[in-house]
């Protein structure tokens, strides 16, 4: 054969020999089949060295066949598409795929930084917090260079350009992994007739069963596996998902998968959405997902070509590749005996089986003697020679309790398949809130049942590791899951399968270190992060106990497998150096994603302008012709101020303010909130909710309305106007329209549902043009208004149904400028033409339009507040000086706790006007306030200033400011300081510049 | 997320209600009439049930009603939803809760 892939058998296997793809890796040429992983097909072209480690820089090879690898992490693409991070065992080889190691400079077979190695004595357990504290103002350097050496892959710069998208599910049972017992319940809950969805993060449905020896007994891979899979994609109750994870279980069985649609096809046939993200309501939650085969800890366990044994039988049998030529296999279970017999009917050289157990394996045996590999049994591995690659292994005789072991015999290998037991996947059944129970058999957390779920765990997820109980296990919870839907159960037939007695395993967490002169070779834990068995105890001799605290000090399950690989190991570990039992060290917390996942399909549509919704005016598309820029405000995008040619800014705005004092102006208030309030209890409704008394208000009158939190702090203000008997109208702030009606409702459904009152929010369907200036009465007469609009006919503070031109509107006379001016409300289907209207009507006075800005300046120079600029929750309407609102003949919401002596302190921070010493300067937003005194830090802070603007009509800047005990401060000067450093003298001020007794707006 | 059942809509997610937090909280008749100790109990003290806690939601961006929920406050379960009008006695023991 002539593939160039020297590692390829020639045996049955799940590649399609006729399809070879292209690909590279670290810019070299190589082929691969279709039907590789990324990582198969290296090892099919004999590469091992795939990365370096994060802290030692050791060379390390591919360990794993899933998602448990921790070494083999890949840099895939390049410019936007580049994908940082996968795990090589889980990247699908395509045509074209270009790969990179993410570890090694100037190579990853020889790197600068793996001087580390040499010197990792030094580099144990903390050496970081210990080492790069002193001298603290270093700091700054430290992190650069620690950064640098840190991290894998590199994330690109550019903005992602495919497509994500998200999809709401709802089905019966979810099934989570598609080997075989995750197919047995789909099947048989799908038989039933529930809705069934079943996900794996595979391209090809199996599980285990894809790694089988074919042919052997047991092998169900064939013809039986696709009978299963083509019944399920026949039914039309029944969704498959291939190559979908599902990496978080959150409450109530809602989970999330992320689907991978088109990653395993050239780039050149991708099309539509890379990645979907599912979220999955399901009623009942089979978890499939298997179990991750443990390492197991000696002398430089992590040279490449150290393998785990279900990874080197997967390789061999599913993509038929030799991980090696000549292997040893390490183990203390008996799972790993079918990996050395897969080697030799392989045809590969199995050296010897090293047995921890002095009584060897169970059943199994009967087939493996028959062979007539060598067994070892009561031996173990303790050291590893070779550097970048397997040469040999050191053996001795496992003495129970030594601290050491005697070297027997080195052989000769270029491949160690090692198994230390199996880890059931419990990470989804964890973060459902499940416990977990030590099963001291299997030696292994096992998932504990929990109803409360609705989940059921089966396989080996379940500590099951015999295909016959699986298979069963499956078909009963596929069951089980059915009838807790409501659905009846139905037989489903299983394959005659041999039941095989296995040896019980023996724990062996880490094996004494060879017997030597010098330093023991390292023995690794968490491989990704350099986590050693020594770091482990160093961290137990130093003082930790807490598995989470280890964790943390260690580094131990931080890597991007997330434990997966090590954990277990890890803490068992950690027991055996506390002395306790495992179980009472417990595991660290499992939480999603299960595997690491793309922001971008959890974020999927909702990027750019899909982030949030945005809401625009009847009017908005004469600003936009107008080319006003706009500011969001709440979700609207509000005309901000309307330049003309050449004006910048400051200019529009002095311009804009000077034709609403002096002539008239017109604004877009539409984004206020309008709720409308009728029922024969209004007025009372109205009367507990607003701070004033509105059972005094006549008909046609308007208010000032202030809404308090019952801890009497002010909450929302806004016009409330009486339109009839028991008919108000409210407005609200801009942000706080939706808060208002909530909190309105809230009381009025909890509290008072006696009370006939409905509310109804009018702030889409009617529109406001705020008409402004001494020239506003004369503009809107010119529209053949209905109503007299003079002074004495229509006085401040009224409302009035109106016409304009034949519309209908309601029209107030109310003002947020301290100006003569008339707020229009009109159904927003009329409110563009009426806009337009309004303003050719007002061209005889240069109807000026203004935006935000010009607006928050009039209100300002009047001391008008914004409740949540001026205000923050914690601000009393005394704060504000607006005790003259607080009605004395009732009770309010929030009245009694004015009372209160927090309510009452004197140095109370309260509402004044700041002024710039030198008449220049516009005090910074938010800027800090002190006493005038030499600046040492710290000072005690006096407030802040909330409003501040350059004023046209007074010729200098102004600001508002929250002060302690401001209002007895006037006149003092004080400091403003700003985040940049700067410091300003100012003056307080009353909190009213403009027109202090309010003159021009009573004309 | 959790799944809410709306009494008057049914089963929907989280995201379209709003929490209220502690149910139960009745506003006193005559407020002057207390205290400052005990209006501040009124206005801020709340049990922060370890169990099965009564509490209000609002179907914020569906039938805009207030309701109530009892909700298991380690495990999230939820037990029952009801009509504030429907439901005038509290039915949690202290044991139960």
């Amino acid at each position: 054969m002539s593939t160039g892939q020297p590692y390829r058998l020639e045996r049955d296997a799940r590649v399609a020999r006729s399809r070879v793809l292209n690909f590279t890796f670290n810019g070299q040429k190589l082929t691969g089949l279709e039907g590789d992983t990324l990582a198969s097909a290296l090892l099919a072209n004999g590469i091992r060295l795939v990365g370096r480690s994060f802290k030692l820089r050791r060379p390390r090879g591919i360990m794993a066949a899933g998602a448990e690898e921790a070494n083999a992490i890949m840099q895939i693409g390049s410019g936007d598409r580049a994908i940082p991070n996968p795990r090589a065992t889980q990247v699908q080889l395509f045509e074209g795929l270009e790969a990179r190691t993410t570890k090694g400079w100037p190579s990853v077979k020889f790197d600068l930084g793996a001087i580390n190695d040499t010197v990792s004595g030094v580099l144990s357990a903390g050496f970081y917090y210990k080492t790069f504290m002193y001298p603290r103002r270093f700091w700054d350097l430290y992190e650069r260079v620690i950064r640098a050496m840190a991290g894998f892959g590199i994330a690109p710069d550019e903005a992602d350009p495919d497509e994500y998208e998200q999809q709401n599910i709802h089905c019966d049972v979810l099934v989570v992994g598609a080997g075989p017992s995750g197919l047995m319940a789909a099947l048989s809950a799908a038989r039933s007739g529930a809705r069934v969805l079943i996900a794996d993060e595979q391209n090809e449905f199996g599980g285990s069963l894809l790694s089988a020896a074919p042919g052997a007994d047991g092998d169900l891979s064939g013809a039986w596996l696709a009978a299963q899979i083509a019944e399920l994609e026949s039914l039309e109750n029944v969704r498959i998902l291939p190559r979908t994870t599902a990496f978080g279980y959150f409450d109530h069985n809602f989970l999330t998968l992320a689907e991978r649609c088109h990653d395993h096809l050239p780039v050149m046939q991708r099309s539509g959405v890379r990645e979907r993200l599912w979220r999955v309501r399901a009623g009942q939650v089979v978890l499939a997902q298997g179990a991750f085969e443990r390492p197991l800890a000696f002398g430089n366990n992590d040279r490449p070509g150290v393998m785990l044994a279900s990874a080197v039988s997967t390789y061999l049998n599913r993509y038929a590749v030799k991980a090696g030529d000549r292997a040893v296999v390490f183990t203390n279970n008996d799972s790993a005996y079918q990996t050395a017999i897969d080697l030799h009917s392989a045809g590969i050289t199995v050296v010897a089986v090293i047995d921890a157990r002095s009584e060897g394996p169970g059943e199994i045996k009967t087939i493996f003697d028959a062979l007539g590999i060598p067994l070892m049994a009561g031996h173990v591995v303790c050291d590893v020679i070779g550097r970048q690659a397997v040469k040999g292994v050191q053996v001795g005789r496992r003495v129970e309790g030594a601290s050491e072991t005697d070297i027997a015999m080195t052989l000769r290998c270029d491949l160690v398949a090692v198994s230390g037991g199996w880890s059931p996947a419990v990470h989804l059944h964890s973060q459902a809130g499940g416990q977990l129970h030590w099963d001291d058999g299997l030696k292994a957390f096992l998932p504990k049942p929990n109803d409360a779920v609705h989940n059921i765990s089966v396989g080996a997820g379940n500590g099951i590791f015999n295909l016959k109980d699986c298979l069963e296990s499956g078909v009963q919870a596929g069951a089980v899951a059915a009838t807790r839907c409501g659905f009846e159960s139905v037989e489903v037939p299983l394959p005659e399968l041999k039941d095989w007695t296995q040896a019980p395993l023996e724990a062996l967490w880490s094996v004494p270190a060879a017997k030597a002169s010098g330093r023991p070779p390292k023995q690794f834990v968490d491989f990704q992060n350099d986590t050693s068995v020594s770091d482990i105890r160093l961290a137990v001799r130093e003082g930790f106990e807490s598995v989470e605290h280890v964790k943390r000090y260690t580094a131990l399950g931080f890597g991007t497998d997330q434990g997966k690989l090590g954990n277990i190991n890890g803490m068992a570990i950690l027991a055996e150096a506390l002395g306790r039992a495992i179980p009472e060290v417990g595991t660290t917390t499992f939480r999603p994603a299960y595997t690491p996942t793309s922001f971008a399909v959890c974020a999927s549509e909702s990027v750019r302008d899909l982030y949030e919704p945005t809401r625009t005016t009847a009017m908005n598309d004469w600003h936009q012709a107008q080319n006003a820029p706009h500011e969001v405000v709440g979700q609207w995008l509000r005309p901000w101020y309307f330049p003309r040619t050449g004006e910048d800014m400051d200019a529009a705005v002095a311009r804009e303010c000077r034709a609403a004092r002096q002539s008239v102006a017109m604004m877009d208030a539409s984004t206020l909130g309008k709720i409308d309030v009728q029922g024969p209890d209004a007025t009372e409704f109205l009367n507990r909710m607003y701070t004033h008394d509105v059972d005094q208000m006549s008909i046609g009158r308007c208010a000032y309305g202030l809404l308090l939190g019952e801890d009497g702090m002010v909450m929302d203000d806004g016009v409330m106007a009486r339109l009839g008997p028991d008919h108000y109208y409210l407005t609200t702030t801009t942000g706080g329209a939706a808060n208002v009606l909530s909190w309105l409702e809230l009381w009025l459904q909890t509290e008072w549902p006696d009370l006939k009152v409905h509310l109804t929010s009018l702030t889409d369907q009617y529109s406001t043009i705020a008409v402004v200036g001494p020239k506003s009465r004369a503009v809107l007469e010119k529209l053949d208004c209905s109503e007299d609009l003079s002074a004495s006919a229509f006085p401040f503070m009224t409302v009035r149904p109106a016409t304009l031109n034949g519309i209908a509107v309601q029209l107030f006379r109310v003002s947020f400028s301290g100006e003569l001016a008339f707020e229009v409300n009109v159904d927003s289907r009329y409110a563009a033409g009426l806009w337009t209207a309004i303003y050719e009507a007002g061209g005889a006075f240069d109807m000026t339009p203004y935006g935000t800005e010009t607006m928050h300046v009039l209100r300002a120079e009047k001391g008008f507040v914004i409740v949540g600029q001026d205000t923050d929750g914690s601000v009393t309407p005394g704060d504000l000086k607006m005790g003259w609102m607080l009605s004395k003949n009732k009770d309010f919401i929030g009245r009694r706790s004015l009372a209160r002596p927090d309510s009452r302190r004197k140095d109370r921070k309260q509402l004044v006007g700041l002024l710039s010493v030198d008449g220049r300067t516009v005090l910074p937003e938010g800027g800090q306030i002190t006493e005038d005194a030499p600046i040492v830090t710290p000072m005690p802070l006096l407030g802040h200033v909330t409003s501040s603007y350059s004023s046209a009509a007074l010729g200098h800047p102004i600001a508002l400011a929250l002060l302690v005990g401001g209002r007895k401060r006037r006149g003092d000067r004080l400091l403003v300081h700003s985040a940049n450093g700067e410091v300003v003298p100012v003056e307080v001020t009353e909190s009213v510049f403009y027109d202090p007794k309010g003159a021009r707006q009573n004309v | 997320m959790l799944l809410i059942e709306c009494p008057w809509c049914g089963q929907r997610d989280e995201s379209e209600f709003s929490p209220g937090g502690e149910a139960d909280i009745a506003r006193p008749l005559q407020p002057d009439q207390l205290d400052d100790a005990a209006w501040a109990d009124y206005l801020f003290m709340r049990k922060n049930t370890k169990g099965w806690h009564r509490e209000l939601w609002n179907h914020s961006q569906g039938c805009r009603q207030w309701f109530g929920v009892e909700r298991h406050t380690v495990t999230y379960a939820i037990r029952r939803s009801y009509q504030l009008q429907e439901d005038t006695s509290p039915t949690l023991t202290e044991d139960e809760a």
